[in-house]
């Protein structure tokens, strides 16, 4: 089986057969999670540790139950509250940590790199749950997996992603991984939130919704994230849900079995209509939620093998 | 009195680069030639390069307010160590120079400590908060050679062109930072592919054209005379040599790092890559180093900026800006050379005669009667670097661990030597 990482920190270090992996072993724990017992011992003995300096019910809680259901003993750190405001500095909370001996470190922080950086001085598991506007790869994993069970494939997909993508970490997971697999990705969305440069990445960019959604398998809708917005990028939420809002005259263009995703939380009426987004039929949205779930224990299945393994390594050098 | 002998004569005033002696009669250069050299006490160059000691415009010294960064004590070794005879110094101190009795302050410090010539640049506006400007006259009569409020870009138009139409009455020299203040404010990178891959905060390249066109319309307005700290866009050229045809009094520097990096040197977040203005893209380091070439840049500068290890270990975004160059300013500089991009003599009137010249300094030149500030130094020597083994109190190098070629030999200022390497 192949899965090599040290930490996940994000999509771009990942080789495709990376991510299959990953998806493959999700798919055997969504199995476990719809069962009565949903226990298993993955992950029995070691210690995962939630680091979250910025705000999160939905990512925490999942990465928590995920822990909790292979066994781990889990401690939610609530680091707004903690010494960061007394000043500490990212390395010396790391170094705090590290000396718990953590074994999962699961963290998100309000600034691009900053989970890299933690990564390197800490000797455990690192899980990126979301850095600045740079990546966040288990939505994307997630997002792949929920994709993959509802069109039976993951390439050669049309898919749409539409909104805030300037200010979105879960957009550049998504673009990288969905390039990885061989889909065709396209940006949708006013020009003052969708950056050009993405062009060179080989996604196509549209700022008409008719014409962006045209014929697509996958509809993925993105939340405006108006707290890390400095004001002055669109003139407002009405006219955003009418241009670029997700509704069903907007969803015609698309095919007719496209699916549509968004990764919560959602504004009901800006980005997305609330009939579409409980339409059992086209929403796959509680679907994803379910699938995070699964990925999340993959993922930490996953890094924990490969660090009993160097752990095991170490140890046989050692005798 | 020392002659100089089987030298590479490096003179950036007649861009020759020749085979020849030198003469130094107490602090000055007497003279100079080729052939057999005049009698007496004899450094042997053994054919390397003997040039200007180079004239650092825009040094960060930490005093007053941060000496663990960098005291003038440490800034003259390093500058010595790097062929840097003198040291220009930016009033963005803390607290910034911007009264007499601060600069008198540092002046002192500067004349017991620092080993090579330490000149100072004055606050614009005080505390560079942009509302009101210094004393410029006083600060020109206590030694101010120029005026610049550094990064800090005075927004309000009205409040810079008072400053400059005053400036222009006093005969002061102003130096700009051209950037637009709006587009830039919290950009950690250049918009592009690259910014955008790693999430990072980033302001387009045309801001700093933006700013250099305000910039120029106030030089038109007001005649004052003016430079511009560090051009690094390729698409702030044209204006640039508009203004020049034009006959406007307008010169313009880059850092070394703008010359010798790009924007995909950061890499995995490496925060000793953060700078201000950001790392270019590759064609704009291109199209630096040929405006640099053709002299529609003047001045090449080590934007010496240190700053201290917790400073830097900070997630990218929030850790602080600048880099160190005095010891690094010249081998990093000889990359050039060795790419076949630039020769020495176009080096050294980047690095040593414009700088001089356009703050009145009589050094800068292998020519006679000028100070004997000089360098001796191998071009080919090749080493690693090790941001340990800098003098500099700060290590935040880029070329942490760049193979380097170029080696100080030798730094003489006033024809006292100052350093031995």
């Amino acid at each position: 089986m192949a899965f090599r990482q040290k930490h996940l920190l994000g999509i771009e270090p990942l080789h495709p057969d990376e991510i299959t992996t990953v998806l493959d072993v999700a798919e055997r724990y969504v199995d476990l999670n719809r069962q009565a017992d949903k226990h298993s011992d993955a992950l029995k003995g070691l210690t995962q540790i939630n680091m979250f300096f910025e705000n999160s019910t939905r990512t925490q809680s999942s990465f928590e139950l995920a822990g909790k259901r292979l066994g781990a003993d889990v401690m939610n750190m609530a680091m707004q509250a903690s010494s960061i405001k007394k000043g500490e500095t990212l390395i010396d909370t790391a170094l705090t940590l590290n000396a718990m001996h953590p074994d999962l470190l699961v963290v998100r922080h309000p600034h691009s790199g900053a989970v890299d950086l933690l990564a390197q001085k800490v000797n455990c598991a690192v899980l990126n749950a979301g850095d600045g506007k740079h990546e966040h790869p288990t939505q994307a994993l997630l997002d792949a997996l929920t994709i993959r069970r509802a069109k039976g494939r993951l390439h050669r997909l049309n898919i749409a992603i539409c909104g805030d993508i300037a200010h979105s970490r879960v957009a550049r997971s998504n673009l990288m991984l969905l390039g990885k697999m061989e889909n065709r990705v396209r940006l949708v969305g006013p020009p003052t939130l969708v950056p050009q440069q993405f062009r060179e990445f080989g996604c196509e960019i549209y700022d008409d919704m008719a014409e962006g959604l045209k014929d697509v398998d996958v509809v993925m809708m993105l939340r405006l994230q108006k707290e890390r917005m400095d004001g002055g990028f669109i003139p407002s939420e009405r006219e955003y849900f009418y241009r670029y809002g997700l509704d069903a005259d907007k969803l015609a263009h698309a095919k007719p079995d496209a699916i549509v995703m968004h990764p919560g939380p959602m504004n009901r009426g800006v980005e997305i209509d609330g009939t579409i987004a409980d339409d059992i039929n086209r929403s796959v949205i509680q679907e994803q939620v379910e699938m995070g779930v699964a990925v999340r224990m993959a993922a930490m299945d996953l890094l924990a093998r490969n660090l009993k393994a160097s752990r095991e390594e170490a140890n046989g050098v050692m005798v | 009195m020392t002659i100089f002998t089987n030298a590479r004569l490096i003179d950036p005033e007649t861009q020759t680069d020749t085979l020849g002696w030198l003469r130094v009669e107490g602090d000055v250069i007497a003279e100079s030639g080729a052939g057999t050299p005049p009698m007496g006490e004899t450094v042997d160059c053994g054919g390397k390069c003997l040039a200007p000691g180079i004239v650092d415009l825009g040094v960060k010294v930490s005093e007053p307010g941060e000496r663990h960064k960098e005291s003038f004590a440490s800034a003259g070794r390093a500058a010595a160590a790097g062929g840097v005879t003198t040291i220009v110094t930016r009033p963005d101190t803390l607290s910034a120079i911007d009264t007499p009795e601060v600069l008198e302050f540092v002046q002192r410090r500067a004349a017991s400590d620092a080993i090579i010539k330490v000149k100072h640049l004055s606050a614009l506006t005080k505390g560079r908060e942009g509302r009101e400007m210094v004393e410029i006259g006083f600060m020109r009569d206590a030694g101010a050679v120029a005026f610049t409020d550094c990064d800090h870009v005075i927004e309000n138009t009205k409040v810079l062109q008072r400053a400059l139409t005053y400036a222009k009455s006093c005969g002061a020299l102003v130096i700009g930072h051209p950037q637009e203040p709006g587009l830039s404010k919290g950009a950690a990178a250049t918009s592009g592919k690259f910014a955008a891959l790693r999430g990072l905060p980033a302001v387009s390249p045309m801001a700093e054209r933006m700013g250099l066109d305000r910039d120029l319309t106030l030089i038109e307005m007001t005649g004052v005379s003016y430079h511009f700290d560090q051009i690094t866009t390729a698409r702030a050229l044209p204006a640039l040599e508009r203004a020049k045809q034009n006959g406007f009094d307008v010169t313009a520097g880059v850092s070394i790092h703008h010359l010798t990096l790009n924007e995909l040197d950061v890499g995995d977040y490496r925060t000793f890559f953060k700078v201000k203005p950001p790392l270019r893209s590759e064609d704009d380091r291109l199209a630096m180093v040929e405006a640099v070439a053709s002299g529609l840049i003047d001045v090449i500068s080590s934007m010496h900026t240190p700053q201290d290890e917790e400073s830097k270990r900070l997630p990218f975004e929030e850790a602080a800006s600048g880099a160190v160059g005095l010891e690094t300013l010249l081998p990093a500089a000889l990359r050039l050379y060795h790419a076949g991009q630039l020769t020495l003599p176009e080096l050294f009137r980047a690095m040593a005669l414009n700088p001089a010249k356009r703050l009145g300094l009589a050094s800068g030149r292998l020519t006679e009667g000028a100070p004997a500030d000089l360098v001796l130094f191998d071009p080919d020597a090749p080493f690693v670097l090790d941001r340990f083994k800098l003098r500099s109190k700060s290590k935040n190098t880029p070329f942490d661990g760049a193979r380097m070629q170029g080696i100080v030999k030798g730094t003489w200022v006033d024809g006292m030597r100052v350093f031995d390497g």
